[in-house]
């Protein structure tokens, strides 16, 4: 029987999966006898959601931008006709193991550890995870391996945190087993909360179950029987799903007492965030775990010695925990093949910003820039030009077009002064300005500032004066040289990892950027076009439809012309207020 | 607007272990729409944690509110890939469409207006949430459409109550 699976993970239901999926159940519920209507999590193809996957037997068919209408003709079709539309086919593979389709290239050169599950399985229903060899991997650590087997084993794979350190996993688990505490806590980083990276939300979405057998083998490695998830507020479907998994593996006695008949126990709680970006430092997300302001402490004590409640605790992030039960079912050699020297296993990195093919994509890590933003990103959007990837959100910085060819692996990006981060790569073309990029990100971690060190709270406000001055072209050079000192002592003199890479956009910036700092300076331009106060409206008379809606919406009634003819701004009497943008329905008026 | 007394204190699932007071604030929030005064002292009185460190939580963490909130709410992402997608100019629609400025509340209480720094849909930039639903690849033309859409339903829904 034919499977029909539809993908329910937020990026589906924001393009309009809901409609999709109720169009195919009234089709499903007329034809019982033909197929089986079920949903999926996201498999990483964002730009073609909503995504429909027939599945019979060994072959698949993915179909991608389902409204109702096609999903009806498909279904006649291919459903009940078995004839595949091609022209609508994403990505296909038949029983002989050959894939085509118009996406192959996206998916193709992608190796899947992370995400091996995501839009293959129903991240509600157990029984499909344990199909895929789910549990066994807590199963074996549990029952077969001592604590000090399963950490040797971790540390043999190379893994090292996702979560944008790169500490080696094994190593901070073999701390925190360490020390001996009548409680010790296992804590999942869930508050993802860099812009521009949501992996961890897909992976939550897609395979919770990865993320708690990760969990349960670290409790068991550390000797720990309480398990914490901070997920954030703004993930409502991944709590939902994480809350299904959790009472599923309670049942199924994956979680509990007397795990796997030995007496071993372990339990998992969700706790979520209330929205605060510095709840992903972990001293800070311990302290709102407890209930309080989310305010890092001073380390040492680390969280391996005193961590949650003052406990011994390991912390590490979603991917770094669905990593684990893939390495104890396939050997840590295994995963060790993969990747770079000092990089092992594979990244799932967040393709977003002007890019042609925006969603997730798994690589060995090491895979060059150039690989991920034209290979499999298919390179830029509206004939834009490639000009830089912002990778490791707020805390990151900006690499140059020039840099493509750096492998994205814990070595080489820290060497261009950004980070590897949690994964986002948010690309930008000639259409972005660099300053303004840098100010954007400061402008971020300014307002996210918990306000305990002196730097980072009045620092950051003093650059992101400087930048707010200089976008608005009344900067002078020495800004350049005040920034620089400014983004130093930041650097040195704030306590958590916050207020330590806040500069790094702006630095990166004035690395690769400085001749656009000059010209917002010196020329008083905005060379993208972006800066307001830089750059003036006008209208494009080929696209002008002259249907006067931007002379009503115009504030100051800078805007004249007749009815069907082209309109034109008085540049003089403009006050870039932005109304007439947001008011054409026809994209015709500009900023130059 | 549902008042204390009609809710039944246990419901906001405090079993008595320290590290509830987010969970609490949380549910009075789900309850009320924002946190009221006497949630506080209520919230206090249960715990013992002082009203005043209660409200230094609450003003910590974004997600709460100490003013009601209108009965939609409405975030606009204003994250990396949705900022070089030209948030900006959404956010400039909106406020226009609703006539408000971003954190503020409709007269008529029907939307209160936020942004926030990602929503995790990087590639469906820009993109917005109404209540608990996301929409994405968003144009000013499609926003606008989409909160006339809520705010026709609500008119409806006045009207119908008016004669039944």
């Amino acid at each position: 029987m034919m499977e029909i699976l539809v993908g329910m993970g937020t990026c589906g239901l924001s393009a309009g999966a809901k409609a999709t999926y109720e169009a195919l159940e009234a089709l499903a519920a007329a034809h019982p006898d033909h197929c089986r209507l079920g949903i999926t999590g996201c498999i990483g193809m964002c730009y073609r959601e909503p995504l429909v996957e027939l599945r019979d037997g060994e072959t698949r068919s993915l179909y991608g931008d389902v409204d109702p209408a096609l999903a009806g003709e498909i279904f006649a079709r291919h459903v009940l006709g078995a004839e595949p539309l091609e022209e609508h086919l994403a990505w296909a593979v038949d029983a002989s193991g050959a894939t085509r389709g118009a996406e192959v290239d996206f998916l193709d050169p992608q190796q899947r550890i992370v995400l091996a599950n995501c839009g293959i399985i129903d991240p509600e229903s157990l029984s499909d995870y344990e199909a895929r060899g789910g549990y066994q991997a807590a199963r074996r650590a549990l029952v077969e391996l001592t604590p000090v087997e399963v950490i040797d084993l971790v540390k043999a794979s190379g893994l090292r945190g996702r979560g944008g350190a790169g500490f080696p996993t094994g190593l901070k688990w073999s701390f925190a087993a360490g020390y001996h505490a009548d409680k010790k806590y296992v804590v999942c980083n869930a508050d993802e909360g860099d812009p521009g990276a949501f992996m961890d939300r897909s992976v939550l979405e897609g395979d919770p179950h990865a993320v708690l057998e990760g969990m349960i083998i670290c409790g068991h490695a550390i000797n720990a029987e309480y398990g914490y998830i901070y997920c954030r507020a703004e993930y409502p479907l991944a709590i939902h799903r994480l809350e299904i998994a959790i009472a599923a593996a309670r049942e199924r006695g994956y979680l509990g007492r007397g795990l796997f008949g030995k007496g071993i126990a372990f339990d998992i709680k969700i706790k979520q965030g209330a929205g605060a970006f510095v709840c992903g430092e972990e001293t800070a997300l311990f302290a709102s775990i407890e209930g309080e302001r989310g305010m890092p402490r001073i380390r040492p004590p680390f969280p391996a010695e005193a961590g949650l409640w003052g406990k011994p605790t390991n912390n590490n992030n979603v991917e770094t925990y669905a990593n684990v039960p893939w390495i104890l079912r396939n050997g840590a050699e295994a995963y060790a093949a993969i990747g770079s020297e000092k990089s092992r296993g594979t990244k799932v990195f967040a393709l977003a910003g002007r890019v042609l093919r925006g969603g997730l994509a798994e690589v060995p890590m090491g895979t060059t820039i150039e690989t991920l933003v034209f290979d499999i990103g298919g390179g830029i959007k509206d004939g834009g030009r490639f000009e830089a990837v912002q990778m490791g959100g707020p805390s990151g910085g900006c690499i140059p077009a020039a840099l493509k060819h750096t492998p994205v692996d814990f070595e080489h990006i820290p060497a261009t002064g950004a980070i590897m981060g949690s994964g986002g790569m948010v690309v930008v073309d000639d259409g972005t300005c660099m300053v303004d990029i840098a100010r954007f990100f400061l402008d971020f971690t300014q307002s996210e500032s918990c306000g305990k060190c002196t730097f980072c709270r009045v620092g950051t406000l003093r650059m992101l004066e400087i930048l707010n001055r200089i976008c608005r072209g009344e900067g002078e050079l020495e800004d350049l040289e005040r920034l620089a000192t400014l983004a130093q002592r930041i650097k040195e003199a704030s306590l958590c990892g916050l207020g330590q890479s806040a500069p790094n956009p702006v630095l990166t910036t004035l690395k690769y950027y400085e001749d656009q700092y000059r010209a917002h300076i010196v020329e008083k331009r905005c060379p993208a076009g972006v800066c307001e106060a830089l750059v003036d409206f006008v209208v494009n008379p080929e696209a002008c439809t002259g249907c006067t809606l931007c002379a009503k919406a115009c504030s100051v009634d800078a805007i004249s012309g007749s009815r069907k003819q082209p309109h034109v701004i008085d540049t003089e009497t403009c006050v870039q207020c932005g109304r007439c943008i947001s008011s054409c329905n026809f994209g015709a008026i500009f900023k130059r | 607007m549902p008042s204390l007394e009609s809710f039944p204190f246990e419901l906001w699932r405090y079993d008595g272990s320290p590290g509830e007071l987010i969970p609490l604030l949380q549910s009075a929030q789900e309850h009320f729409g924002y946190i009221p005064r006497r949630a506080i002292e209520t919230i206090a009185g249960v715990t013992s944690i002082p009203e005043s460190s209660i409200y230094g939580v609450i003003t910590f963490y974004s997600q709460f509110r100490l003013q009601p909130m209108g009965r939609h709410q409405v975030r606009i992402c204003t994250g990396t890939a949705c900022h070089v997608s030209n948030a900006s100019v959404l956010v400039d629609a909106i406020q226009d469409e609703l006539g408000i400025e971003v954190d503020g509340t409709t007269d008529d209480g029907l939307f209160t207006l936020f942004t926030v720094a990602c929503l995790g849909c990087c590639s469906l930039a820009p993109a917005m949430m109404i209540d608990d639903d996301t929409h994405g690849r968003l144009t000013p033309a499609a926003a606008r459409k989409l909160l006339r859409g809520i705010r026709r339903k609500a008119q409806r829904e006045a009207r119908s109550e008016v004669q039944p």
